[in-house]
């Protein structure tokens, strides 16, 4: 049986489900309590579990992320929740040089099983230091996993894991998929970190995606249908770890690649997943793989600008016309 | 004897026209003129007015969001009163006052609330930073051009305006001791509305003051009845006096109540009583300024009047001159990306690809990419 609710409401399953597996799992941050969450994430929760594991904090993002850090370190299991990727910022030194160090740095004595998640990426207007994409600034860090869910269903199942994970799980939402409805399963599930999925099957061109760009990628897809160009669309699912033999397969079936990452283009993860595609499927490949990314300057605040500066459907088609030589 | 006490100390309170219209007469002395009152109510006003507007746009979807300044337009406008034209004001978002006295065009936190980059374009002679967003990374920034002002011999000041939320920022509490330990000439005006979103102030502070936060760092602190104009006035003029003459910084708790949501994006009655909001309403800053000015017949219903008109033509204006500005280009997302552009960025600039189709952009040409428009 399956229901369909919100992406919001996914992440919420997830999150009171393994609550009330788990006594040592709280959640902890910014109006995450008797504000039911900045976008309502967290919705009933305190009711649900009360003041003592739901809990509201001081505008302090390194207060939270350390104490978490700490809590995990005496054996609980925190989700810490920024209100936006953009203000882990202010706790990078606790987020990046603590949490995925913990382990290595006393030999095996301190695992940090903590979830950090909340918005992540572009596209609400709200001017460029509330748009950040973490991914590819915080990805490179040994120690830490990454999933970047594409909807609903990927949301709660992989929500479950990382809360279950015995390493910091860094899950990057998108405000803009949170009221997204899709089909989510009256049974438990988990989606395993590091399994990529199909999301559109085609033979001409593989087109690798992460998250919310996914649906620029089907909306490409779509009209590269219409031309004749039919492309497999490869949902990543996790960014750490990778699973690029699932897109390594894809790739040697197609011949070709375009990659699309809504970091910028310098340093990413598209210049990661390029670079590796390269390296697994060289001898497949008919053309280099072409990457598509956000315009390289910060988000734009004006509407039209930064519906421009994302890797829109615009630029993917161009890409996958560019790489096919179907130009 | 082993034990003795090393620090006994206590926090002030200034008020000087009270909630009840009682004006302290020595402290309010050479304070603020007649007539200056009288013009700060009318800014107070026209400012009041000005938030109505911009939360009608906003809720008819022509604008994105907007914090209201409702309740707290004394505290910003009482240190811009004070304050020297070139003083830097660094502020928040809830100094709509103080900023438009220093002399912002009023269309420019439209624009920014419509979300435009424009908005925060402001003329270099304004002394004035662009709103932080980020909570409380503005508190370092006035640090450091205040610092810049020493260290160039110069005796502009900086005040920085943050809530009550913004205290529990680590930048806060670095601002603070840098500005105490350095000798920076600072005024750090904290404006506790109370609130934090959802979150009240206990939840930042369990202190009975968000001013001792100064004291912990050994700087000078002082609370003021933040709806209060001559309080305000007061309590910067003293502390600017202080900053400028000896380089020592101030902390100020302006206490005052945000009668407004948060932003349009709240509903605030699902977190709060009506009892506490209709207590504060009789607070009101403008009220008081109000009956004050009548009381010494500087005021009357016929220029209450001509002023809600004078408020009416103004705001009007400021909008339309705010929405009838063209969209920007596609290429003014590049324009202050570096002092001047590099090759790879000015190629995205002229073709609007990104330097990652591994092709150099400007080599494909323009009749393939107007038929990908019409495609998606
Ligand atoms: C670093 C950072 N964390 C969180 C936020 C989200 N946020 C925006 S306003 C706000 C509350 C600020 O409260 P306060 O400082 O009291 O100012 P007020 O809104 O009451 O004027 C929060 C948490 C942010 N903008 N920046
Ligand atoms: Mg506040």
């Amino acid at each position: 049986m399956t229901r369909t609710i919100e992406y919001r409401d996914a992440l919420r399953e997830a999150m009171s489900e393994e609550m009330r597996r788990d006594q040592r799992v709280f959640l902890m941050g910014e109006e995450v309590a008797e504000y039911q969450g900045a976008y309502k994430v967290s919705r009933g929760m305190l009711d649900e579990f009360g003041p003592h594991r739901v809990i509201d904090t001081p505008i302090s993002e390194t207060g939270f992320a350390g104490l978490g850090i700490g809590a995990a370190m005496s054996g609980l299991r925190p989700i810490i929740e920024f209100m936006s990727w953009s203000f882990s910022l202010v706790a990078a030194d606790q987020i990046l040089n603590n949490a995925p160090k913990m382990l290595y740095m006393s030999g095996g004595q301190f695992p940090i099983p903590i979830v950090f998640r909340g918005n992540n990426g572009a596209g609400g207007q709200l001017g460029s230091t509330h748009s950040w994409c973490v991914e590819s600034l915080y990805a490179g860090v040994p120690g830490l996993k990454m999933a970047i869910p594409f909807d609903a269903y990927d949301a709660k199942g992989l929500l479950k894991t990382a809360i279950r994970d015995d390493n910091p799980v860094f899950f990057l939402e998108s405000e803009r998929l949170l009221g997204i409805k899709g089909e989510v399963p009256e049974e438990e599930y988990l989606i395993p970190l590091g399994q990529a999925t199909l999301r559109r099957r085609g033979d001409d061109c593989t087109i690798v995606g992460f998250g919310r760009p996914l649906y620029f990628c089907l909306e490409a897809a779509e009209a590269l249908a219409r031309e004749g160009i039919e492309c497999d669309v490869v949902d990543g699912r996790t960014i750490r770890p990778l699973d690029i033999d699932s897109i390594a397969e894809s790739v040697r079936r197609t011949n070709y690649c375009v990659v699309v990452d809504q970091s910028w283009p310098f340093a990413s993860i598209g210049a990661e997943v390029a670079a590796q595609v390269h390296e697994h499927c060289f001898d497949d490949l008919d053309n280099h793989v072409i990457r598509v990314h956000s315009d390289d300057v910060p988000a734009p605040y004006a509407y039209n600008l930064e519906q421009e500066m994302l890797p829109n459907a615009r630029k993917i088609v161009e890409a996958v016309r560019a790489v096919t030589y179907a130009g | 004897m082993p034990v003795r006490t090393v620090l006994n100390t206590t926090i002030e309170h200034v008020s000087i026209l009270d909630e009840d219209g009682n004006f302290d007469a020595d402290l309010g002395r050479d304070l603020i003129p007649d007539d200056d009152a009288v013009r700060l109510y009318e800014h107070m006003s026209i400012c009041r007015h000005f938030d109505e507007i911009a939360f009608k746009l906003q809720r008819s979807g022509r604008m994105g969001t907007y914090p209201e300044n409702r309740g707290q337009e004394a505290a910003s406008l009482g240190a811009a009163y004070v304050l020297r034209p070139d003083d830097w004001l660094v502020p928040c978002y809830r100094e709509n006052t103080g900023l438009f006295w220093r002399g912002l065009p009023m269309e420019m936190i439209l624009l920014h609330w419509m979300g435009d980059e424009r908005g925060n374009q402001i003329a270099a002679d304004l002394a004035m930073t662009p709103q932080a967003i980020p909570i409380g990374t503005q508190l370092l920034h006035a640090v450091g051009l205040a610092w810049a002002s020493k260290y160039r011999g110069e005796d502009r000041i900086s005040c920085t305006f943050f809530g009550d939320g913004a205290t529990s920022e680590g930048d806060c509490h670095e601002a603070l001791n840098f500005a105490a330990n350095l000798n920076i000439p600072v005024v750090f005006l904290c404006q506790n509305n109370g609130w934090a979103i959802s979150v009240p102030t206990k939840i930042q502070c369990s202190a009975p003051t968000l001013a001792q936060r100064g004291m912990a760092y050994g700087m000078p602190c002082v609370q003021c009845d933040g709806n209060d104009i001559f309080a305000v006035a007061k309590v910067v003029r003293d502390a600017a006096e202080l900053a400028r003459t000896e380089h020592r910084p101030t902390f100020i708790e302006a206490v005052t109540y945000r009668l407004g949501d948060h932003t349009t994006a709240d509903d605030a009655r699902r977190y709060r009583d009506q009892a506490e909001v209709d207590a504060w309403k009789k607070r009101d800053p403008l009220l008081r300024l109000r009956n004050y000015l009548s009381e010494r017949t500087l005021w009357d219903d016929d220029r209450e009047k001509a002023l809600a008109a004078r408020a009416k033509k103004e705001v009007a204006a400021a909008a339309r001159r705010a929405e009838e500005i063209a969209d920007p280009a596609r290429t003014d997302m590049f324009d202050f990306l570096y002092a001047t552009l590099s090759p790879d960025i000015e190629a995205q600039r002229s073709t609007a690809r990104t330097s990652s189709l591994g092709v150099d952009p400007t080599q494909l040409d323009d009749a393939r990419s107007s038929g990908i428009e019409e495609a998606v």
